[in-house]
């Protein structure tokens, strides 16, 4: 039986007046973190990675910079690292920065330190770039799939997207008048949806029309299914197979690399949502009249972070060996330097200037290694089961 | 219960029903209903506690959440304040939810972990349109005050405090908005029972400060005693019994009541617990079996109860009971 004699003021048994020093969840979380050793080390390498690659943008960018990964000097070809300027057959414009070739030059004589610069810049970019592409459309699909995955897809819909798709596929290809035909009974075919779909349960909805409110499946259906079929494809080669086709520009490849790999961030924000939406949290927001799109991206999205931010991480390790290995192959940007395309012009002088190799090669190994170790730390920290819970 | 909602009644509930579809297959067949409510009616007068009590499964969640609107009904009448709020459309429901609130019984999952507890609390302010940052700073600080919490514990986050502090953290959240009407969602079914009396202390007290109405729900008879001013038992999906608080405890007519009472663990004196206690499991809400749905487990029962469904028949002093067999109909 419940004593019912006691006042409503919490008693020590209900846990005082905290008197323990705040401690936020990123704090807790950062030193448990810090115990992992080797995921310590990968973030050490991933903050000097960091401050290279932007020191590395400032100092090749522009018409004269710093180091001029670009400069073509015929006769200090193939220099190993550490080798003197031949002062005699050089202007002193063409002299490298730091006095002597710190890792050499290339077949064309240009400074390898400065393109490695340069590359480490252009595989930054390329990692985030193309996993913040992934990982926004992961967060859109996965939350739409996850919070209105129950919600029908209607002939009429399937009908009215037909229509505009074509029409705009056809104003492409030139076919404007088609298009715009297109495009309008589309734009009909929504109308019709949207007015009827808002009157529904008030009256009948006329003879005809009703095929149009037929549900063919859900949005959950939709999304998982492009998901799996996404899937299907290797992605490197659908990347190369696309990149053969596209003009080969760095923001290009960036596009296309993100385009292809959101799926996994989908399906991880798409579980998360699926688990979260029963959460009480949710439902309160939900009862305070909180509008649904803060609850998607105030309540939802931030608790539905930690794993796509380890694949994130990891994510960005395989976009800079997916450049890499694009550049490696002659499919890059040859207007920038980068390390695949340092490594590709090596291979063709293994033997005889092996720094080529070595250098870009050991660098892309380091960086790739620390996202995937500093990624694996995360995901040991964020996972609920491994941490205590009072 | 009255047919008709008195001036006085905050919540009138009518033949509520909610059957979930439940699917097999490939092609995600409809094989079978589970019929979580299945036609309930419920009064709450204003400033008053309505205990709805059943075992684990038999649909008190999904009444609450049917009455917020948070899932909708499939039969049944919903009327808030004498505005049939049934159908509402969401924009209509908007500023019904300032009126309506909820709180939970699992402690953990009822707090965002990334938001401190005023941001918590601020969720509410913030769909007030009232005040600025200023304003809701001062406000939070005055709920938590008024739910026994030291107001500078505003930004600290929910895994610092233990179940019945974030019982409490929740109850300010509720408070934030102002309603009439609490949904309390077996509030301390999680907590210690010596907690358990503090929090019910507590929503006692707001009641008599705010005027607040509660709809208290819990697992058994036995929590819902002391605040209760009318209860009704619920056995999957269906209610056996209603009335005044004292006349289910002192004179129980149900055979489910008496079964509930008499688990009980310590009878107060001159409470009669002769009868026999109650066995077996809640039987599935998933396809029930003709007629009464206590016939499972009722030691009266008989053919009669089989065979036809069994109305909710009024007895005298506002009571209701649905079972033919104690009033010798
Ligand atoms: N969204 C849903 N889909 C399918 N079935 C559901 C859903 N929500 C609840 N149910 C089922 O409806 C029945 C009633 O559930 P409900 O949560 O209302 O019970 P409850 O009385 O609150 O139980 P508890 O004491 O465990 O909280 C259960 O059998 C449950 O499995
Ligand atoms: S109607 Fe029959 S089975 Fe149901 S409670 Fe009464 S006696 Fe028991
Ligand atoms: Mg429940």
């Amino acid at each position: 039986m419940i004593v019912m004699n006691q006042n409503s003021k919490p008693s020590p048994a209900e846990g005082g007046v905290l008197e323990a020093p705040k401690r936020t969840l990123f704090q807790e979380n950062w030193n448990l973190f810090r115990k992992n050793r080797l995921a310590m080390a990968g973030l050490v390498v991933f903050v000097i990675f960091f401050i290279i690659a932007v020191g590395g943008f400032f100092l090749t960018y522009g018409r004269s910079p710093v180091f001029d990964p670009a400069l073509v000097r015929l006769q200090e070809k193939l220099r190993p690292p550490l080798s003197k300027p031949n002062l005699e057959t050089l202007k002193p414009e063409e002299l490298p920065r730091l006095g002597i070739y710190l890792f050499g030059t290339d077949d064309l004589g240009r400074d390898v330190f400065s393109r490695m610069l340069q590359g480490a810049w252009v595989s930054l970019t390329v990692g985030f770039v193309a996993v913040g592409i992934a990982v926004i459309i992961g967060i859109i699909l996965g939350g739409i799939a996850g919070y209105y995955g129950s919600g029908q897809i209607s002939l009429g819909h399937l009908l009215a997207s037909v229509l505009v798709g074509g029409g705009i596929i056809g104003i492409l290809l030139g076919e404007t008048a088609v298009g715009v035909l297109l495009v309008l009974l589309g734009a009909a075919v929504a109308a019709v949806l949207i007015r009827m779909g808002n009157s529904k349960g008030k009256g009948p909805i006329p003879m005809g029309f009703s095929v149009l409110f037929f549900n063919l499946f859900s949005v959950d259906v939709l999304i998982t299914g492009l998901i799996d079929i996404m899937l299907c494809f290797p992605v490197f080669f659908l990347i190369l197979t696309v990149v053969a086709l596209i003009p080969s520009k760095i923001h290009y490849i960036m596009i296309v690399i993100g385009l292809t790999s959101w799926m996994g961030s989908a399906r991880f924000i798409r579980a998360e949502f699926l688990s979260l939406r029963e959460l009480d949290f949710v439902t309160a927001a939900k009862a305070l009249g909180v509008s649904d799109w803060r609850i998607i991206f105030r309540h939802m999205v931030p608790n539905a972070m930690s794993p796509v931010l380890v694949s994130a991480t990891i994510g960005i390790a395989s976009a800079i060996l997916i450049e890499a290995g694009l550049s490696f192959l002659g499919f890059g940007d040859a207007s920038y330097a980068t390390w695949g395309n340092i490594l590709s012009s090596g291979k063709d002088f293994l033997f005889d200037a092996p720094w080529l190799t070595f250098v870009p090669g050991f660098a892309v190994l380091t960086v790739v290694l620390a996202f995937n170790l500093f990624g694996e730390g995360l995901r040991d920290v964020l996972n609920p089961k491994l941490k205590e819970r009072h | 219960m009255a047919d008709q909602g008195t001036d006085h009644s905050v919540l009138l509930v009518k033949g509520l029903k909610k059957y979930f579809p439940v699917r097999r297959g490939f092609l995600q067949k409809v094989i079978g209903w589970i019929k979580a409510v299945d036609g309930v009616d419920l009064e709450i007068g204003q400033g008053k506690t309505l205990g709805l009590v059943g075992e684990s499964g038999c649909g008190k969640t999904t009444v609450g959440q049917l009455i917020l609107r948070l899932i909708e009904a499939d039969a049944g009448q919903i009327v808030f304040r004498d505005q049939d709020i049934t159908a509402f459309p969401p924009e209509e429901m908007k500023p019904l939810r300032k009126e309506m609130q909820i709180i939970f019984q699992d402690p953990f999952g009822s707090l965002n972990p990334r938001m401190t507890v005023g941001q918590s609390i601020e969720e509410g302010l913030r769909t007030l349109d009232e005040g600025g940052r200023p304003w809701r700073r001062k406000r939070i600080r005055e709920l938590l005050e008024m739910v026994g919490m030291p107001p500078n514990v505003d930004d600290r986050y929910p895994h610092e405090f233990s179940g019945g502090q974030r019982q409490r953290i929740g109850i300010a959240r509720a408070l934030s908005v102002e309603p009439s009407l609490i949904i309390c969602d077996e509030p301390v079914s999680a907590l210690d029972v010596s907690i358990q009396a503090q929090i019910i202390n507590l929503l006692e007290d707001l009641q008599a400060k705010l005027g607040l109405s509660y709809l208290f729900i819990a697992h058994d008879l036995n929590v819902v005693e002391y605040i209760s001013d009318a209860v009704a038992v619920m056995y999957l999906g269906q209610l056996m019994a209603y009335g005044p608080a004292e006349l289910i405890y002192d004179q129980p007519l149900h055979p489910y009541t008496r079964a509930l009472l008499s688990a009980v663990p310590v009878p107060e004196p001159g409470r009669s617990r002769e009868w026999e206690p109650l066995g077996g499991d809640v039987p599935s809400p998933f396809n029930p079996p003709p007629g009464c749905k206590f016939q499972g487990r009722c030691p009266l029962v008989e053919d009669r109860c089989r065979r036809e469904e069994i109305q909710f028949y009024p007895v005298e002093d506002g009571r209701r009971v649905r079972c033919w067999k104690v009033l010798g109909k």
